[in-house]
């Protein structure tokens, strides 16, 4: 949570390479700071290195990489804005932050798009060169107004007016690169002010600049030149008047071990590749790009050295069929998608369900429906991924709950696939994918080996393809075993041999025997444990995916205000952990937050018979925890009546403005 | 794995390995195709071939999409996929990349292969995987009950164009050479070359799409009688020989000539025109095999054996070398050091 500390003053600390400061230092828990500018501004830069330095620093992170999903929108449009919030702290966090605590805003729209969410008497920087006239007009601002000169803005938040792009030509007078490279610095010259501001060493940044622009594109006078204008923005927040202060966020109390900072979508490649080791498979990688899920395929592709093999398909559907070849053949097929992606892959999903192949199907949801909001997050796929295909086709579902913990889900997947013969789909989101937090590396030796039976031919005794171990798993006979040599297809199959059969008996029994199936796979699921009160209590909030971390902290900060609040957090969907019923059953009243309206809510409706109550957002971003605190209120409080779902407008989750007013929507006489 | 020759020497198989016989490609299943399909001679031919050329049993994989003749797969005692329409060029590369030692066959149609499954073909072949293409092509839709094909004739008129198919067909081996097929030819399922014209794509390496004319006899029965008949099939076929002239008709009289622009011509032998003035077929000239492909009934006799093949690197094959160079640049893969790439910090206890 973002919540600062009370400062407390302290003696400077000295960090690497810089001189030691003369100004006060205000020792802080934790902070929120947020880059925003156009999204050819380098914002996603400038917050990936105050991410690195500072989880090597030693902080807890979480980050919130929000852009447009134009490559380059109108520049200087609200519509091209790109920011990126980091929350970094000294204890254990698990969301990017509800409010701002620093902004730097690299250009009016940047401001206007972000500054309401920066806390009464936050900091916000904002680089004043670009507060032109004409950038003015195309924020959307009226024809002769300024928002710097706004008394308004001057009361709410601490207002610091930088020449960032001025003070980096300076720094930079010298450089023989032309006025369009230099100008492409200024991220830096803000990244090294915030350094200064939160007291962070320079160095990772400087190694980074020097490997990147320095020796892979081997532009040596760029890394020197973004280098020189770094140090450059972190001695002006030294010299100059206009900051009375530096922060400091002390290290966090972590478990001992060899930590790095890791991204879901990242930490998904990592347990794909650590499962595929385990297995000893062949990882064989087959995708179509699609935002969020393509990072996924790109960093498996520069994984060729682990015997990885990626395959950029002509199209999802092609993807997920190779990839259900891929299993056919023998080893670990793979495919990753976004939302409408996943949608052209239903019926490959399904004849892999039919032909009870082991294939793992990402899914790293997005804003829809339709092409809907292909950058931002969602939780809205899980009704498709659930039931979107034609025919009775159960199959496995898990849903990651943090960046690192898609490491675990991957290998999961990967364990249960190859257990049953059944496709697995991982939901992960837009939120968790591109996220990042800290990451104790496990210890290989803790990793336990996956073990695959292959069928082999029995002297005497025909082949079956569908007989069924003690799990209900059918046979991986694959091709180039002698004796085994079989036809599997989408045509239903007898239930023994698995040769074409159109008996109505046989049917009836195949289609239970895929339910039984995937619901036996539950022996496997570890039961669910209670946050807050085993024996139960008021109010039970049940999550899922990658809304974890912002449930955590709303029940944290209730239970602290000694509210009976407790949660779950599910990251099998099916089949469900065992004791979820009895668990339900101990509360007087279930919530269920989610980013979709009301899925979840419907399945455990379904299953359950309970009355359970949502609260459903879908506006493009993770939860605020202040957002669920406002509903845990509401439903403690029995306020919400029969409304089966609440939703936050503006952050604001109130009874009044539950209903829309739809006049607003009609065309007006 | 049969040993595979050079492409000139394909008529040397290793017959030491033929210990397999065509009916030991059979499988248990009954063959359900209607009684006088076409289909039946192209599979007799094709348990011939794999037998002849010493494929094993465990090692072939055929796999199909929808359709008629998507059912192929069934009645081969070989491992099988019967896939989604249109999408077996999909699952054959799957199959390929994590075997690429498997003898991987593609069985479609026209409509399962050039409609619902063009995307496919067309990526199948210009990425040259080690995949043999049979299209039956029966220019119509069977299984759904005779509905107009993308290679039924202009106007075709069937119960979904009861006033003729306003749709331009396609030629699936324009199609196959403009995506890059290494190997593209034709047969006719009833014809006594059929078989040497699939031995042939058998022993090719590399992607291989061969057009099949084949006989619908319930809906679109005699569709190629011209290429099939006996009085007319001479005059209306003319087969391909590498490095010999085109000529065909009853009386081997006639024979196709390459006027000024470059465009064919059927011309009678003997007044004036010798054999060494017609147009010599080279299966290496890809825009040879393009303008044999635009040949059509009527005014041309249709060309019939191998149109085109090339010898090119196979995609799982170049898949496969780019991980053995990474892991010889890098050492023998190690999860240890993969988790631990990139920045770590140590928090000690």
């Amino acid at each position: 949570m973002a919540a600062s500390t009370p400062p407390s003053e302290v003696t400077t600390e000295p960090s690497s390479d810089v001189p030691i400061g003369s100004k006060p230092l205000q020792e802080l828990g934790s902070a929120v700071i947020r880059f925003a500018g156009d999204s050819g501004d380098g914002m996603q830069l400038a917050g990936t290195q105050f991410t690195d330095t500072s989880a090597l620093f030693g902080n807890d992170v979480a980050t919130l990489p929000d852009f447009p999903s134009e490559i380059r929108a109108p520049v200087g449009t609200v519509a091209g804005v790109s920011g990126f919030q980091i929350n970094f702290s000294a204890g254990d966090i698990h969301t990017p932050g509800d409010e701002v605590n620093a902004l730097i805003a690299m250009n009016p729209a940047a401001f206007k798009a972000h500054v309401a969410d920066v806390q009464a008497g936050g900091i916000v920087v904002v680089n004043e060169s670009e507060f032109t006239k004409v950038n003015l007009r195309k924020a959307g601002y009226p024809e002769g107004y300024n928002p710097l000169d706004d008394d308004e803005f001057d009361q709410k938040i601490r207002l610091y007016k930088v020449p960032i792009t001025r003070l980096n030509e300076e720094a930079l007078a010298d450089s023989e690169m032309n006025a369009k490279g230099i100008g492409r610095c200024r991220n830096m010259f803000a990244l090294g002010l915030i350094y200064w501001l939160y007291q962070r060493p320079l160095d990772a940044t400087i190694s980074y600049l020097e490997s990147y622009f320095g020796k892979k594109k081997k532009l040596p006078a760029v890394a020197e030149a973004n280098i020189k204008t770094l140090k450059a923005g972190y001695y002006f927040g030294e010299t100059t008047e206009m900051f009375t202060v530096k922060y400091h966020v002390a290290k966090a109390e972590v478990a001992p071990g060899v930590y790095r900072k890791i991204g879901g979508n990242e930490a998904m490649t990592l347990g794909l590749a650590a499962a595929a080791h385990l297995a000893k498979k062949t990882l064989i990688y087959c995708s179509y790009p699609i935002t969020p899920a393509t990072d996924v395929l790109h960093y498996l592709a520069a994984m060729r050295h682990f015997g990885i093999k990626t395959f950029q398909a002509e199209d999802e559907i092609a993807a997920m069929c190779s990839a259900i070849g891929v299993a056919f053949g023998g080893q670990l097929g793979v495919t990753g998608t976004s939302g409408p992606g996943l949608a052209l892959k239903a019926e490959g999903l399904n004849l892999a369900m039919m032909m009870e192949l082991p294939v793992i199907v990402i899914n790293v949801q997005r804003g829809g429906p339709s092409t809907g909001l292909p950058t931002k997050t969602e939780q809205s796929d899980l009704l498709q991924a659930m039931y979107g295909r034609n025919g009775d086709s159960p199959l496995v579902l898990l849903a990651a709950q943090s960046p690192s913990d898609c490491f675990n889900t991957a290998i999961e997947a990967v364990r249960i696939a190859l257990k049953y013969m059944v496709p697995v789909v991982i939901l992960s989101d837009g939120y968790i994918g591109n996220g990042a937090e800290p990451w104790r590396i496990p210890d290989v030796k803790d990793l336990k080996p996956i073990e695959v039976k292959h069928a082999q031919a029995v002297e005497g005794k025909e082949f079956q393809a569908y007989v069924r171990d003690e799990n209900l798993s059918r046979p991986w006979a694959i091709p180039g075993t002698p004796g085994l040599e079989h036809r599997l297809g989408g045509l239903e199959k007898d239930s023994l041999s698995g040769n074409v059969s159109y008996d109505d008996e046989n049917h009836q029994v195949m289609t239970d025997l895929r339910r039984l199936k995937v619901e036996k796979i539950a022996q496997d699921i570890p039961d669910l444990e209670i946050h807050g009160d085993p024996e139960g209590g008021d109010l039970l909030l049940v999550g899922w995916g990658g809304t974890y971390g912002s449930i955590l902290t709303a029940v944290d900060q209730a239970r602290a205000a000694d509210k009976s609040v407790s949660s779950i957090h599910l990251r099998h969907m099916n089949p469900l952990p065992s004791n979820l019923g009895s668990i339900l059953k101990k509360f007087k009243k279930v919530l269920v937050p989610e980013l979709n309206t009301g899925q979840f809510r419907m399945m455990l409706r379904d299953k359950f018979l309970v009355d359970a109550r949502g609260l459903n957002k879908v506006a493009g971003k993770p939860f605020l925890v202040n957002e669920i605190m406002q509903a845990i209120d509401l439903m403690l409080e029995d306020k919400i009546g029969d409304r089966q779902f609440l939703t936050p407008r503006l952050h604001k989750v109130e009874m009044e403005t539950q209903d829309l007013d739809l006049s607003n929507y009609m065309e007006q006489s | 794995m049969i040993q595979r020759d050079g492409i000139l020497e394909m008529t040397e198989t290793p017959t030491q390995l033929t210990v397999l016989k065509a009916r030991d490609f059979a499988s248990d299943q009954d063959v359900r195709w209607c009684p006088g399909c076409g289909d039946y001679a192209i599979l007799n031919q094709v348990r011939k071939v794999v037998a002849k050329i010493g494929a094993t049993k465990e090692n072939s994989v055929f796999v199909s999409g929808i359709g008629c003749s998507s059912r192929f797969p069934y009645y081969m005692d070989t491992y099988g996929m019967h896939s989604i329409h249109g999408r077996a060029p999909a699952f054959a590369s799957g199959i390929k990349m994590a075997n690429p030692e498997l003898d991987v066959w593609v069985i479609t149609g026209d409509g399962d292969s050039l409609s619902i499954g063009g995307n496919h073909l067309i990526h199948i072949l210009r990425r040259n995987f080690n995949v043999k293409i049979l299209m039956f092509n029966n220019r119509i839709y069977g299984l759904t009950k005779g509905q107009y094909s993308p290679t039924s004739e202009e106007g075709k008129r069937t119960k979904s164009s009861p006033m003729g198919a306003i749709d331009m067909p396609l030629s699936p081996l324009s199609v196959a050479l403009a995506a890059e097929s290494s190997f593209v030819a034709r047969a006719v399922d009833v014809d006594k070359n059929l078989g040497s014209v699939i031995e042939r794509v058998a022993m090719h390496e590399g992607s291989a799409l061969v057009e099949i004319y084949q006989d619908c006899n319930i809906f679109n029965h005699g569709a190629y009688s011209y290429a099939t008949d006996k009085d007319t099939k001479e005059d209306s076929v003319v087969r391909l020989e590498h490095g010999k002239p085109l000529i065909f008709g009853k009386d081997r009289d006639k024979g196709i000539w390459l006027d000024g622009n470059r465009k064919p011509r059927v011309v009678e032998l003997g007044h004036g025109i010798k054999e060494e003035d017609l147009l010599i077929h080279d299966e290496h000239d890809e825009s040879l095999a393009f303008l044999l492909s635009r040949m059509s009934h009527p005014e041309f006799p249709e060309p019939m054996g191998v149109f085109y093949q090339i010898k090119d690197k196979c995609y799982e094959d170049l898949l496969q070398e780019q991980v053995d160079s990474a892991i010889e640049a890098k050492g023998e893969p190690n999860l240890e050091a993969l988790l631990n790439a990139g920045e770590t910090f140590e928090v000690k206890a």
